[in-house]
C-alpha cells in the first residue's frame, strides 16, 4: 500500500500553485485571473494543513487555512464587485485594455 | 534728560517717521510732507538739546569713559562658536567733540533738504520714506562707536540713496545711481575686510576678566589690546597694517571723494534731485572724512604718521585738480560738484597735518562745507526749477530780475571763495595754519594755496555768466524766490555768517577732542614707530 | 579823555558804516530815502574821527592805545584781534572818513536816478567799514580779513553797473588779480605766524628784535616780508599786478575817486607802513625797484591815453609807485605824507573828472572835450589846483610830499649807487607834469571839439561842487606846513609821523637788524636823514625844472599847437602804439596766464572725463564683458554638463520605460523568474 506522506501533499499543492500562477499570468479575462488567485490560495491552504499535520505546530496551520478561506471569500467578493464595475465601464473584462490610469 | 536714550532717539526717529509715512495713504501728500518735516524738525531740536547738555571738556576719542550720551549694551552674543570663542557685538552709541558737529550738521541739512523736497513731482510717499531711512543711516554712522554697528549704518545709508537717485533723478539716473552704488560698495568691501582683520587681531577684556574679540572702535585704538600674532597687530612683524590702512583709507576716500576716486560724484550730483544733492554734498561726503578721523587715525596712528605726506598730497591734488576741472564746466551743478571735490581737499590737508589746529580746521571745514555746499546746491535747484536748464551760458543778467536770489547767491559764492567774515574763511585759514606749521607737508601746503585763487576764479566767472551782463530776454518770466525757498536759505546764511564772525561757537565743541586726538596720534604714533 | 573812551569811539567809527550797510540793504525796499541815512552816518563817523584825531594828536600825543581780545583761544592756538590807535591811525581815519563822506555827498547828485541808488550807498558803507578795519587793525590777520572785505566791496562797486559786460569783467579782474597778491600775503602771514605764534605787529617786531627769525634764517624774514608786501602789490596796483586798476574805472566815478584813487589803493602803502619793521634791506630794495618801475611804466602809459579816467587811473598807479618806492628806499615819513596829500588831490581830480563827465552826458574821451573852463569854472579851478598838486608845483601839498620823495630817491642813489631809482623817479616827475598838462589843456582849454555836447555842458549843483572845493583847499600847502618849501617844519612831519627808526629807538627793537645797515654798513638811518637834507635843494630844483619843461612842452603841443601832436605821434609810432596799448601787458597775461589756466583746465577736464572716468567706466565694461564670458561658459559648459547628465538619465529612463508596462501580470512574470534565478543562484 502506497504510503501517503508529506511530500505528496506538497507536490499536489505545487502543481495547484503553478496552475494558478499560470492562469494569473496568462489569462486576459479578469474572472479567469481571479480563479487563478483562488487556486494559488488553495495551494497555500493545502500546504498549511499538510505542515500542520506532519509538523509540530499544534492547530495553527488549520487556523491559518480557515483564515485564508475567509480572506479568499472577502477578496472574491470585492474583486468580483470590481470586475462587475469594470464590465459596466468598458463592456468587457479584459485587464490588458483597462489601462486608463497609465496615462 | 538724564537716562533718556537721546542718541537712539535721534537716530531712529526717522525710522518711526518712515513707518508713519508708510501707514498714511499715498494721496495724503500734505500729511506725508508734514510728517517728514516734523520728524526732521524734532531731530534738530534733539540735536540742540544734545548740544545744551554736551560737556565741552570731555575729550572722548580714545577714552571710553569720556564719551557722552553713551548707550551700550550687548546686542549679539553667541557663546562658544567653534574656535572663535564668544562672538559679541555691542549696540554702542556715543558722541564726542568730533562727532557732535556732524550730528548737528546732519540734523540741520536733513531739515533743509526736506523743505527743499516740497515740490518733488512723483511718488511722494516713497521718496519721503526712503529719505527718512537715509537720515537714520547717516545719523547712525556719526554716533556708532562699534565698528560692526558703524558698518551696518554705513550700508543702510547706501540703499535708499540708490533708489533716491535712481527713481527721482535726471535723464541718466540709472547710470549715475548704479555708479554711485557700486563705487561705494567697493569702498565698503575694503572697509569690511579691514574690519574683520581688526576683529581677529584685538581683544577686549570683559567685566568678568575674560578676553573676547572686539569690534569696539575705542578698544581697537588701544594698542595694548592687540595679540602679538593678530594679523593687524602692531606687534606683528609682517606689516599687514600698511595694506590694511590703505584699504581702509581708500574705502573712506571713495566717499570723500578723493582723487582719483571722485568721478561718481559729478554724475551722482548732476542726476540726483536737488534735496538729494544737498544731502549728498552736505552730509554724505563728510562720512568719508569722519570715518578716517574716527577709525583710520586712532586705530593706525603710526601708519598715519608715516603716510601723512601722501594724505596731504592727495589733499593738494583734490584742491587744485577739482578747481581746475570746475573752471571748465558748463553745467552749473557739475561745477558745484567739482568745487566740492576741491573743498574736501582742504579737509584732507588739515587732517594730514595731525596738529590740533589743522584737525580743528578740517572738522570746521567739514561743517562749513556742509552748509555752504548745501546752499550752493539749493541755489542750483532754485534756478533749475524755474528755467529747467543748468547750462551756465544759457543765462545772463539775472541779477536784475532776481535781486533777492542774487543776494543769497553772492553770500554763498563768497563763502565758498573763503571771504573773511563768512565761515569758509575760518576753516580754510585754520587748515592752512595747521598744515603750514608741519615742516614735512609745508611745500604741499604752499602749492595748495593756489586753490584760493582758482576757487575765486571759477566762482566769480560763474557769478558773472549767470547773473551779470546783458539780461537774456528768454528769462523774462522768471520769478524771484518765494517764502519757502527763503526758509531754506535764511538759516544757512545765518549759520554761514555766524560761524564766520564767531567760529569759537563750533571750535569750542570739538577742540578738547581734537587736541586729545592730535596728542594721541603723536604719542601713540611715536611709541609704535619707536618700538618697531 | 581816557583811553577806553577813545577805544569805544574808534569801535563806533568802525561799525557805524557797517550798520549803515545792513540797514540800507534791508530797509531800502520800504524806505526810498535810505541813502540819506547812510550819508548822515558817514557824517557822524567823520565828526567822531575828527574828535579822536584831535584828542590823539594834540592831547595824548605819543601814546599808543591798544585794545585787543582773543578771537580764538585754545591750548596751542591763540588768535588775537584788536585795534591800535597811533598817529598814523587817526590821520588815516580822518582821510578815509572825510573822502568817504564827501563822496557820499557828491554821489547824491551824481548817481541820482540810478535804479539801484540806495544799494550804491549801501556798498559805499560796506567799503568804508572794510577800509576803516584796515586802518585800525593792530595785527596781520585782521588786516587780511578787512583786506579781503575791501576787495569784496571794490568788486561790488566796480561791477555796480553789472549789465555792462565790461563792468562785470572789470570787477572780476580786480578781485582775481588782487587774489594773486593776496596768496603771497597769506603765505607771508603763515610764515610769520608759524614762527612767532601771533599776528600782532608789535609782538612780531619785538620778537624780531630779540633775534628770532623764521626758520632760523635772516633771509626767510626778508622773504616773509616780501610775501606780505605782495598783498600790497595787488591792492596798490604795483607792477606787474597793476592791470586791474585802469579797468576798475568801469565803476561809477565817485567810486573811482574814493576807492581807486584815495583810499583802497592806498591800503597797500599803509600795509607796508605797518609792516615796515619786518622788512629787511633786501626786501626793501626789491620793493623800491618795483615801486620805481611801476611808477615809470604807468606814467608812460598815461601820456597817450584818451579816456579822462584812464589818464587819472594810470597817474594813480604811478603815484602809488612813488609811495612804494619811497618806502623801499626808507623815506617812510614822506611816503605816508604823500599818501595823505595824494588822497586829497587825486580824489579832487577824480571828482572833477566826474563833474565833467556828468555834464557832458557821460562822455569820457578828452578828444571830444575842450573849452570847458568857462562853462564849468568851479570844476576847472579845483581841477587845476589839484593838477598843480599832482605835478608838484610849489605852494601845493603835492609839492611838499613829492619833493621829499624825490630828495629821498636822490639821497638813496647817492648813498647806495642804485641810481636807477632816482632816474626813474625824476623821469616820472617829468612825464606826470606832461600828461596832466595835456589832460587839463585838452579838457578845459581851446575850442570845443564836440559842439553838441559842449552846448549841454553846465556847472553842476552845489552837492557836487562843494566836495570839490573842500578837496582842492586841502591840496594847498598850509595844512601841512606853513613853510611852502620845507615840509619838515610842519606838524605833520615834524611831530606826528616819524620813521620807525626813531620811533623804535627806545624800545627793544633794533633797526640795525633789519634796516639797510646790514647791507650797506656805512648807511645808517641818521646818515640817510642827513643826506635827504642835503639832497633837498638839488632835487627840488631838478624836479621843478623838469616840471617846467614838461608843462611848457604840453602847452606848445596842445594849446599853441606849435608842435603837431599828430606829427610826433607818427614819428614815434612804435613807442606811441606801445604806450597806447599799455605795454601789451594785458595781452601778455591773456595769452599766458589766462589762456594757460583755461587750457590746463580743459585738459584736466578731458583727463577727468576720459581717463579717470574712462578707467571707472572701463572697469565696469570689463566687468560686464567678463560677466558675458562667464554667461557663455555658464550656458555652454556648466549648464551643458548639467543638461548632459539629465540627457543621459533621460535616455536610460526612456529605454527602461519599455520594461514598465503597467501590467501586473508582466511584473508577476518578472517576479517569478527573478525568484527562480535567485533560487538557482543560491
Amino acid at each position: 500500500m502506497l504510503h501517503v506522506g508529506l511530500h505528496h501533499f506538497l507536490v499536489v499543492s505545487s502543481i495547484l500553485f503553478s496552475l494558478g500562477l499560470y492562469a494569473i499570468v496568462t489569462r486576459k479575462n479578469a474572472i479567469l485571473v481571479l480563479m487563478g488567485v483562488e487556486l494559488v490560495l488553495n495551494a497555500a491552504n493545502i500546504n498549511f494543513v499538510a505542515f500542520a499535520r506532519y509538523g509540530d505546530f499544534g492547530a495553527s496551520g488549520q487556523l491559518n487555512a480557515l483564515f485564508v478561506i475567509v480572506l479568499a471569500a472577502a477578496e472574491a467578493a470585492i474583486a468580483l464587485a470590481i470586475v462587475i464595475n469594470l464590465y459596466k465601464h468598458f463592456s468587457h473584462v479584459n485587464i490588458d485594455e483597462a489601462d486608463n490610469l497609465k496615462e | 534728560m538724564e537716562g533718556m536714550p537721546i542718541l537712539s532717539l535721534i537716530t531712529f526717529l526717522p525710522v518711526l517717521g518712515m513707518v508713519i509715512i508708510l501707514l498714511l495713504p499715498s494721496r495724503n501728500e500734505a500729511g506725508i510732507k508734514y510728517t517728514a518735516l516734523g520728524i526732521t524738525l524734532l531731530q534738530v531740536i534733539l540735536a540742540v538739546m544734545m548740544l545744551s547738555g554736551f560737556n565741552y571738556n570731555l575729550p572722548g576719542v580714545t577714552d571710553e569713559s569720556t564719551f557722552q550720551f553713551v548707550e551700550k549694551f550687548r546686542w549679539i552674543e553667541i557663546q562658544e562658536v567653534s574656535w572663535l570663542g564668544t562672538v559679541k557685538v555691542d549696540y554702542f552709541l556715543g558722541v564726542d567733540g568730533i562727532s557732535m558737529p556732524m550730528v548737528l550738521l546732519t540734523a540741520i541739512v536733513s531739515l533743509i533738504a526736506v523743505i527743499s523736497s516740497w515740490k518733488i513731482p512723483k511718488a511722494i510717499k516713497g521718496f519721503f520714506a526712503l529719505f527718512l531711512l537715509l537720515d537714520t543711516g547717516m545719523m547712525g554712522v556719526f554716533v556708532a562707536l562699534d565698528l560692526f554697528l558703524f558698518y551696518i549704518f554705513w550700508e543702510l545709508m547706501l540703499l535708499p540713496m540708490y533708489f533716491l537717485i535712481g527713481i527721482w533723478g535726471g535723464p541718466r539716473k540709472e547710470y549715475a545711481a548704479i555708479k554711485f552704488f557700486i563705487y561705494t560698495l567697493l569702498g565698503s568691501v575694503f572697509i569690511l575686510l579691514v574690519m574683520i582683520g581688526l576683529y581677529f587681531s584685538a581683544t577686549e577684556t570683559l567685566a568678568d576678566g575674560s578676553k573676547v574679540f572686539t569690534f569696539n572702535i575705542i578698544e581697537l585704538a588701544n594698542q595694548a589690546n592687540y595679540n602679538s600674532d593678530g594679523i593687524l597687530s602692531p606687534f606683528n612683524p609682517q606689516n599687514w597694517r600698511y595694506i590694511a590702512y590703505i584699504a581702509l583709507f581708500v574705502g573712506f576716500a571713495i566717499k570723500i571723494p578723493m582723487f582719483p576716486f571722485h568721478t561718481w560724484l559729478p554724475d551722482a550730483h548732476v542726476e540726483a534731485p536737488t534735496p538729494i544733492s544737498v544731502i549728498l554734498a552736505g552730509v554724505l561726503l563728510k562720512m568719508g572724512t569722519y570715518g578716517i578721523l574716527r577709525i583710520a587715525f586712532p586705530v593706525f596712528p603710526e601708519v598715519t604718521r608715516e603716510l601723512m605726506w601722501y594724505i596731504a598730497l592727495f589733499g593738494m591734488i583734490n584742491i587744485i585738480y577739482g578747481a581746475f576741472v570746475a573752471l571748465s564746466q558748463k553745467d552749473f551743478k557739475k561745477l558745484i560738484a567739482y568745487s566740492s571735490v576741491s573743498h574736501m581737499g582742504y579737509v584732507l590737508l588739515g587732517m594730514a597735518s595731525l596738529t590740533s589746529t589743522g584737525i580743528n580746521g578740517a572738522i570746521l571745514q567739514m561743517f562749513n562745507h556742509g552748509t555752504i555746499t548745501a546752499m550752493l546746491f539749493l541755489i542750483v535747484g532754485v534756478i533749475y526749477d524755474r528755467a529747467h536748464t543748468r547750462g551756465i551760458d544759457d543765462f545772463g543778467g539775472l541779477a536784475t530780475k532776481l535781486p533777492v536770489y542774487t543776494g543769497f547767491v553772492t553770500v554763498a559764492f563768497f563763502a565758498a571763495i573763503g571771504l573773511p567774515g563768512l565761515s569758509g574763511f575760518v576753516s580754510e585759514a585754520l587748515v592752512f595754519v595747521g598744515a603750514f606749521s608741519v615742516e614735512s607737508i609745508r611745500v604741499v601746503t604752499v602749492i595748495s594755496t593756489l586753490g584760493i585763487l582758482l576757487g575765486a576764479a571759477y566762482m566769480l566767472w560763474t557769478l558773472q555768466r549767470i547773473f551779470f551782463g546783458k539780461f537774456n530776454e528768454k528769462w523774462e518770466g522768471l520769478t524771484d524766490i518765494d517764502s519757502r525757498e527763503m526758509a531754506m536759505f535764511i538759516p544757512l546764511t545765518i549759520i554761514i555768517i555766524f560761524l564766520g564772525v564767531y567760529p569759537s561757537a563750533m571750535i569750542d565743541i570739538m577742540n578738547t577732542s581734537v587736541s586729545a586726538l592730535a596728542e594721541f596720534m603723536n604719542s601713540a604714533g611715536n611709541n609704535l614707530l619707536g618700538g618697531m | 579823555m581816557s583811553h577806553p573812551d577813545i577805544i569805544n569811539i574808534s569801535i563806533a567809527i568802525l561799525f557805524l558804516p557797517l550798520l549803515g550797510f545792513v540797514s540800507v540793504i534791508f530797509l531800502s525796499k520800504k524806505i526810498s530815502k535810505m541813502y540819506i541815512v547812510e550819508t548822515v552816518i558817514l557824517g557822524l563817523t567823520l565828526a567822531l574821527s575828527i574828535y579822536i584825531g584831535f584828542q590823539k594828536l594834540f592831547v595824548l600825543k605819543g601814546e599808543e592805545i591798544v585794545f585787543a581780545f582773543n578771537w580764538l583761544d585754545y591750548d596751542n592756538l591763540t588768535i588775537e584781534l584788536g585795534i591800535k590807535i597811533d598817529n598814523l591811525t587817526v590821520i588815516m581815519l580822518f582821510v578815509v572818513n572825510l573822502i568817504s563822506f564827501l563822496v557820499h555827498v557828491y554821489s547824491i547828485e551824481y548817481m541820482r536816478g540810478d535804479k539801484r541808488y540806495n544799494r550804491y550807498f549801501a556798498y559805499l558803507g560796506l567799503f568804508t567799514f572794510s577800509m576803516l578795519g584796515i586802518v585800525l587793525t593792530h595785527n596781520l590777520l585782521m588786516m587780511y580779513i578787512f583786506w579781503e572785505l575791501v576787495g569784496l566791496s571794490s568788486y561790488l562797486l566796480i561791477g555796480f553797473w553789472f549789465e555792462k559786460d565790461s563792468a562785470a569783467n572789470a570787477g572780476k579782474k580786480a578781485f582775481l588779480v588782487n587774489r594773486v597778491g593776496d596768496i603771497g600775503m597769506f603765505l607771508g602771514i603763515l610764515i610769520l605766524f608759524t614762527t612767532y605764534g601771533t599776528f600782532t605787529f608789535d609782538t612780531i617786531f619785538a620778537q624780531i628784535g630779540e633775534g628770532i627769525m623764521p626758520f632760523g634764517s635772516f633771509e626767510w624774514l626778508g622773504i616773509a616780508g616780501f610775501l606780505v608786501f605782495l598783498g600790497a602789490v595787488g591792492k596798490s596796483a604795483q607792477f606787474p599786478l597793476h592791470v586791474w586798476l585802469p579797468d576798475a574805472m568801469e565803476g561809477p566815478t565817485p567810486v573811482s575817486a574814493l576807492i581807486h584813487a584815495a583810499t583802497m589803493v592806498a591800503a597797500g602803502v599803509y600795509l607796508i607802513v605797518r609792516i615796515f619793521g619786518l622788512l629787511t634791506a633786501d626786501a626793501l630794495l626789491y620793493i623800491a625797484i618795483i615801486g620805481a618801475v611801476t611808477s615809470f611804466v604807468a606814467a608812460t602809459i598815461a601820456v597817450t591815453q584818451n579816456d579822462i579816467k584812464k589818464v587819472l587811473a594810470y597817474s594813480t598807479v604811478s603815484q602809488l609807485g612813488y609811495m612804494v618806492m619811497s618806502l623801499g628806499i626808507g623815506a617812510y615819513a614822506f611816503a605816508f605824507f604823500h599818501l595823505v596829500t595824494h588822497a586829497f588831490f587825486k580824489a579832487s581830480l577824480f571828482l572833477g573828472s566826474g563833474s565833467v563827465i556828468h555834464s557832458m552826458h557821460h562822455e569820457q574821451d578828452i578828444r571830444f572835450m575842450g573849452g570847458l573852463k568857462d562853462k564849468m569854472p568851479i570844476t576847472f579851478w579845483t581841477f587845476v589846483i589839484s593838477t598843480a598838486a599832482l605835478c608838484g608845483i610849489p605852494f601845493t601839498s603835492g609839492f611838499l610830499s613829492k619833493d621829499g620823495i624825490l630828495a629821498g630817491a636822490f639821497a638813496f642813489g647817492n648813498l647806495t649807487g642804485h641810481w636807477i631809482i632816482p632816474v626813474l623817479g625824476f623821469a616820472v616827475a617829468f612825464l606826470t607834469a606832461f600828461y596832466m598838462s595835456r589832460l587839463v589843456i585838452l579838457t578845459f582849454f581851446g575850442k570845443p571839439r564836440d559842439q553838441h555836447k559842449y552846448d549841454h555842458a553846465h556847472e553842476n549843483p552845489k552837492l557836487m561842487t562843494v566836495p570839490l572845493m573842500v578837496l582842492a583847499t586841502l591840496s594847498i600847502f598850509v595844512w601841512f606846513s606853513f613853510n611852502p618849501f620845507d615840509s619838515s617844519s610842519g606838524a605833520f612831519l615834524g611831530e606826528w609821523v616819524k620813521t620807525p627808526t626813531q620811533a623804535f629807538a627806545e624800545g627793544s627793537y633794533e633797526y640795525s637788524q633789519t634796516g639797510m645797515q646790514t647791507v650797506h654798513e656805512e648807511l645808517t638811518p641818521q646818515l640817510f636823514e642827513e643826506e635827504i637834507h642835503h639832497a633837498h635843494y638839488p632835487a627840488m630844483f631838478l624836479s621843478l625844472g623838469l616840471t617846467g619843461i614838461a608843462v611848457f612842452l604840453a602847452f606848445m603841443i596842445y594849446y599853441r599847437e606849435k608842435i603837431s601832436a599828430d606829427n610826433l605821434e607818427s614819428r614815434f609810432k612804435g613807442i606811441h602804439t606801445f604806450s597806447l596799448n599799455k605795454w601789451y601787458i594785458d595781452e601778455l597775461y591773456h595769452a599766458t596766464a589766462i589762456k594757460g589756466t583755461m587750457v590746463l583746465s580743459r585738459m584736466l577736464f578731458w583727463f577727468d572725463k576720459y581717463i579717470i572716468d574712462g578707467i571707472v567706466n572701463g572697469s565696469a565694461y570689463v566687468t560686464r564683458f567678463v560677466s558675458y564670458l562667464s554667461k557663455l561658459f555658464d550656458t555652454f559648459v556648466v549648464d551643458g554638463l548639467v543638461n548632459f547628465s539629465a540627457f543621459i538619465t533621460g535616455f536610460f529612463g526612456a529605454s527602461l520605460r519599455r520594461v514598465q508596462t503597467g501590467k501586473v501580470q508582466t511584473y508577476i512574470v518578472y517576479v517569478v523568474f527573478s525568484i527562480i534565478i535567485i533560487l538557482v543562484l543560491i
